[in-house]
């Protein structure tokens, strides 16, 4: 029962201790911090060499070929746009909805979003096979009068993810803005300087907050449809094409659902990481880490339930093509990846069902990796085995990606490690000031509970009660 | 494609293929291939090559699927459980098929593939950014993509020598793929202007019909009644258009690949006749 009643913060928590804890993470972590930033500089290095080669050489080192156009690229792609979408969940929905659990642990899912976009922008660029000209795809004003094709999926693409990312990053450093204020009182030097500038002269008076609030909940209503749309329009790269597979009406929805999964999955794998690294038990607690994998479970039952209804749809519809293609993912040579995609993404959800293991952090982190592999495995599933077997049989083919592929995708996971982790070390990983709000809040319903408790047993006890129940020690 | 355009003639880019499209066509090339007469001899491709400075990629990757034959002969066993040589093998040249409302158009984020006043399907080499949606979209998969600089490595001196002039060699990272000879065509127009008279079937072939032996290609303008092309079509009973055909006999062995996808190509394939076993 004590688990049950447990709860998600500690509300006799001092405020000048949220601002000592967090603060205290931005100067000195442990040594697993450097460990991982090292190891993301690594992994940076061998994608910036490959890419070198694959820019100098030519495609086709990517083992691309005449069916195989896009493949593991585009896959990663989906993937990192995928990743993008849980931030906006936790800071935006869950904080038009009041869902206060997330206070501790949005800043970071918010800076995912926006460093997951800024992984994701690198590989419809590194998949172009002229990547200098890639700017052609944006409405520039061309003295030769010439437009990108409005009727191109990969234009819409191009303008979704770019108003995502500037909405986001906007999002992300107006809702930090009060933390800044925190930070520059308490930092010397060139950090001063810096905290000073991106503050924008933050005191905390009375206007100022009322300005900010009403800024912060305009920008996540805004935000809200903008991470519905851009998902659906990642998917209309496939929807609005006539291939087998991809030309599926459900997509759109499909898509959302995989990105918020993943996005949760990648949260849970965070927030293990960033409660290890900088000491945060007190803040990333327990109890958040339950109602995190409770949400994520829900999302990975919903992205089951669509991956039925698209099975279902076409394994009853007509298109022949279609129904070979569903018959050859999960038999064909893409099997394997097929079934562990099932295993990982619809039966390994079913550890978060238990609480002792979603209480158990070195088992979630593992499970919530498996989640997103096989989320990865989804997004291949997704794009390889449509252009295997499209409607020519001629030229079908089975292809797997190239070392030079491999090591591209390998290293813009270490980009984005390096972005997220220099971030955390840079700037305040928990929000402080509503982490108080939220103790805060939790305090005065304490006292309040406590306060009828009593004034419900004087009560019976037929007296009547003199003391007011207090407040002071909010 | 300026608002203006696009506002003032709205109604008619509304019109569906049904309704004739809303293409104003000056020529529209088609094809006609008698499977009946192809012996898949590779005489087709071969020219392809030389007329259109195709790149040779080298065995490796030809069996990587990097290839880049613009005409290619596919090959199926008609009857793939029997011993060679009595597979029954069946040819089909297949390449570009100008599709009237073709895939790969719409697609492209730069309009780098779009339709000419004749009813071709054209690729914009110096426009291409190479996102290969089009090749993606591409239901016969027919769009090669230059994943190498082949320039060095495929026509060593002094075989540059033998490039064909009246077309660019490209380079690494833009889409190709059939033009029905859009160089032949250019000249025989001129030609034809410069003449005062319209071009006719005599003027020039593509490479591939040119080059077959047994005659299995006939091109033509289809929009010419007096055409070759178009008096196959017409006897065949295919028409360019509509999704449904309406043939009066249903044993015409004239259809077009992948009908059932709407995208309405401007190539007439005669199936292969076999004598009942």
């Amino acid at each position: 029962m004590s688990i049950v009643n447990e709860k998600d913060i500690n509300e006799q928590i001092a405020w000048a201790k949220i601002n000592a804890d967090v603060l205290r993470s931005m100067a000195n972590p442990r040594r697993a911090y450097w460990i991982s930033v090292a190891m993301c500089l690594a992994m940076i290095a061998c994608a910036v060499t490959a890419e070198v080669y694959q820019y100098t050489e030519g495609m086709g080192y990517a083992n691309l070929n005449n069916p195989h156009m896009w493949d593991m690229y585009i896959a990663t792609f989906v993937f990192w746009i995928g990743m993008s979408h849980s931030g906006t969940l936790l800071s935006a929905i869950l904080h038009i909805i009041h869902a206060d659990w997330r206070k501790p642990i949005y800043r970071f899912a918010e800076a995912m979003t926006t460093f997951s976009l800024m992984t994701a922008g690198f590989f419809p660029i590194i998949h172009l096979g002229r990547m200098w000209n890639m700017y052609w795809v944006l409405p520039y004003v061309s003295d030769r009068g010439h437009w990108p094709n409005f009727r191109s999926p990969l234009v819409w693409d191009a303008f979704a993810i770019s108003t995502y990312l500037s909405a986001s990053m906007l999002f992300l450093f107006v809702g930090m803005i009060p933390d800044l204020a925190i930070c520059r009182d308490n930092a010397k030097g060139w950090q001063k300087k810096l905290y000073s500038v991106l503050s924008l002269g933050w005191t905390g008076t009375d206007r100022q907050w009322r300005n900010f609030r009403k800024t912060y909940m305009l920008m996540a209503c805004f935000l809200i449809p903008l991470a519905v749309s851009v998902h659906s329009i990642v998917s209309s790269d496939f929807a609005m094409s006539i291939m087998p597979g991809w030309h599926v009406t459900t997509f759109p929805p499909y898509f959302v659902a995989g990105a918020l999964y993943s996005g949760c999955a990648a949260i849970i794998t965070l927030f293990v990481l960033l409660r290890y690294y900088f000491r945060f038990e007190e803040y990333m607690t327990k109890a958040i880490m339950e109602k995190t994998c409770k949400l994520t479970f829900a999302i990975a039952m919903v992205w089951t339930y669509l991956n039925l209804v698209e099975f279902a749809s076409v394994w009853y519809g007509h298109d022949i093509y279609s129904k070979e293609l569903l018959i050859a993912k999960a038999v064909g040579p893409y099997a394997w990846v097929f079934w562990s995609m099932i295993f990982c993404g619809s039966v390994l959800p079913f550890t978060l069902a238990f609480q002792s293991l979603r209480r158990n952090m070195p088992v979630m982190f593992v499970v919530s990796l498996f989640l997103n592999v096989g989320m990865f495995f989804e997004r291949w599933m997704i794009v390889a085995p449509t252009l295997s077997m499209s409607h020519n049989p001629h030229q079908w083919d089975i292809m797997w990606g190239s070392i030079i592929e491999w090591a591209i995708v390998f290293g813009s996971f270490g980009w984005f490690g390096l972005l997220f982790l220099v971030f955390v070390k840079v700037f305040p990983s928990v929000s402080m000031y509503e982490v108080k709000e939220m103790v805060y809040h939790r305090r005065r319903h304490v006292v309040n509970d406590e306060a009828a408790e009593k004034f419900h047993r004087r009560a019976s006890d037929s007296k009547t009660g003199t003391d007011e129940p207090g407040l002071e020690g909010a | 494609m300026s608002l203006e355009n696009v506002l003032n003639n709205w109604s008619k880019y509304r019109r569906g293929a049904e309704e004739g499209g809303h293409h104003d066509y000056e020529h529209k090339w088609a094809m006609m291939i008698n499977l009946d007469l192809c012996i898949g001899c590779n005489a087709c491709s071969t020219a392809c090559y030389a007329e259109n400075n195709l790149a040779v990629v080298g065995k490796d990757r030809f069996e990587k699927g990097q290839a880049m034959h613009w005409l290619r002969i596919e090959r199926y066993w008609d009857q793939a459980e029997q011993e060679f040589p009595e597979q029954g093998a069946s040819f089909l040249p297949m390449m570009c098929q100008q599709c009237n409302s073709a895939t790969c158009e719409p697609v492209c984020p730069v309009a780098a593939t779009y339709h000419t006043p004749d009813g071709l399907n054209a690729q914009v080499y110096n426009r291409c950014i190479g996102s290969r949606y089009c090749s993606n979209n591409c239901p016969f998969r027919v769009r090669y993509f230059n994943f190498y600089s082949y320039y060095e490595s495929s026509w060593p001196e002094p075989l540059n020598m033998q490039l064909n002039p009246d077309l660019t060699v490209r380079d690494k990272g833009v889409m190709e793929k059939c033009t029905f000879c859009v160089q032949r065509i250019r000249v025989a127009k001129d030609k034809a202007k410069m003449e005062n008279r319209k071009v006719g079937d005599e003027d020039f072939k593509p490479a591939c019909v040119q080059s077959c032996p047994t005659s299995a290609m006939v091109f033509g303008d289809y929009l010419d009644e007096g055409s070759q092309v178009r008096k196959l079509w017409d006897k065949y009973q295919v028409k360019m258009g509509p999704a449904k055909q309406d043939k009066q006999e249903p044993d015409m062995r004239g259809y077009r690949v992948f009908e059932g996808l709407n995208t309405d190509p401007s190539v007439l394939y005669l199936e292969r006749v076999r004598e009942k076993v």
